[in-house]
């Protein structure tokens, strides 16, 4: 895929809507992030807003190839009950 | 998706790589458990596949209520198989009263680098927020 970057450890990702005036980018890409847990379930809580539903790109700034990814395991996560298909208040 | 090189060549099949979640109902005891566990391990073996990794995430709260339960048993199987083998073990889970949901996935390459680097604790150490590096 793209190359490894060697990921600078302390980033600070802004996933909310509200964000500074910062260019978004696919944290996916720049950490070389190859595949997704879904049972991971604190990871994937930043791609859900708090009613569980999925965040579109243009909010989170993930790429198409692993947006489609995320969301393949966030319906998975539901499945098995580790994220749940709706909620009021999950953060 | 298969991961061509790794299996044994002296094997005609080729084996895959999946993963099976499956939730326990909560009301069997740790002996019934153990029975049930046993029994996919059995399975999994008997026909050829070998088993990678084995998980137990214990009683686990459910995201939702099934069946009317908050809780399940999560047992989690890591196995390279031939790949129809998968529908017999599902039909095994969907008989299989005391299996309230299972998931089965295949693997990737990626996936299967993944996790043996978070078997190996690779993703725990440091960094205040839980890996950022993800698997490679």
């Amino acid at each position: 895929m793209k190359k490894k970057s060697n990921a600078t450890p302390a980033m600070v990702f802004n996933t909310m809507p509200e964000a500074p005036q910062k260019k978004k980018f696919c944290r996916f890409k720049k950490n070389g992030i190859k595949y997704l847990d879904y049972k991971d379930a604190n990871f994937l809580l930043k791609f859900v807003n708090d009613q569980g539903k999925v965040l579109p790109r243009r909010l989170t700034g993930t790429s198409l190839k692993y947006q489609r990814k995320v969301a393949q395991a966030i319906k998975r996560a539901r499945h098995i009950a580790v994220l749940p298909f709706t909620g009021d208040s999950l953060k | 998706m298969a991961t061509k090189t790794k299996s044994k060549t002296t094997e005609s099949v080729v084996l895959k790589d999946y993963e099976s979640v499956i939730i326990f109902t909560p009301v069997l005891n740790d002996e019934q458990l153990k029975d049930a566990v046993a029994k996919y391990r059995k399975l999994i073996t008997d026909e050829g596949g070998e088993l990678v990794h084995e998980e137990n995430w214990g009683l686990t709260k459910l995201a939702y209520p099934m069946q009317k339960k908050s809780t399940g048993f999560y047992i989690l199987f890591e196995y390279r198989s031939k790949p129809d083998f998968i529908s017999k073990f599902e039909l095994a889970f969907r008989r299989d009263e005391r299996i309230m949901r299972y998931l089965t996935v295949s693997l990737d390459k990626h996936a299967v680098i993944y996790n043996q680097r978070k078997r190996n604790g690779e993703f725990n150490q440091g960094k205040k927020d839980q890996k950022q590096e993800g698997a490679k």
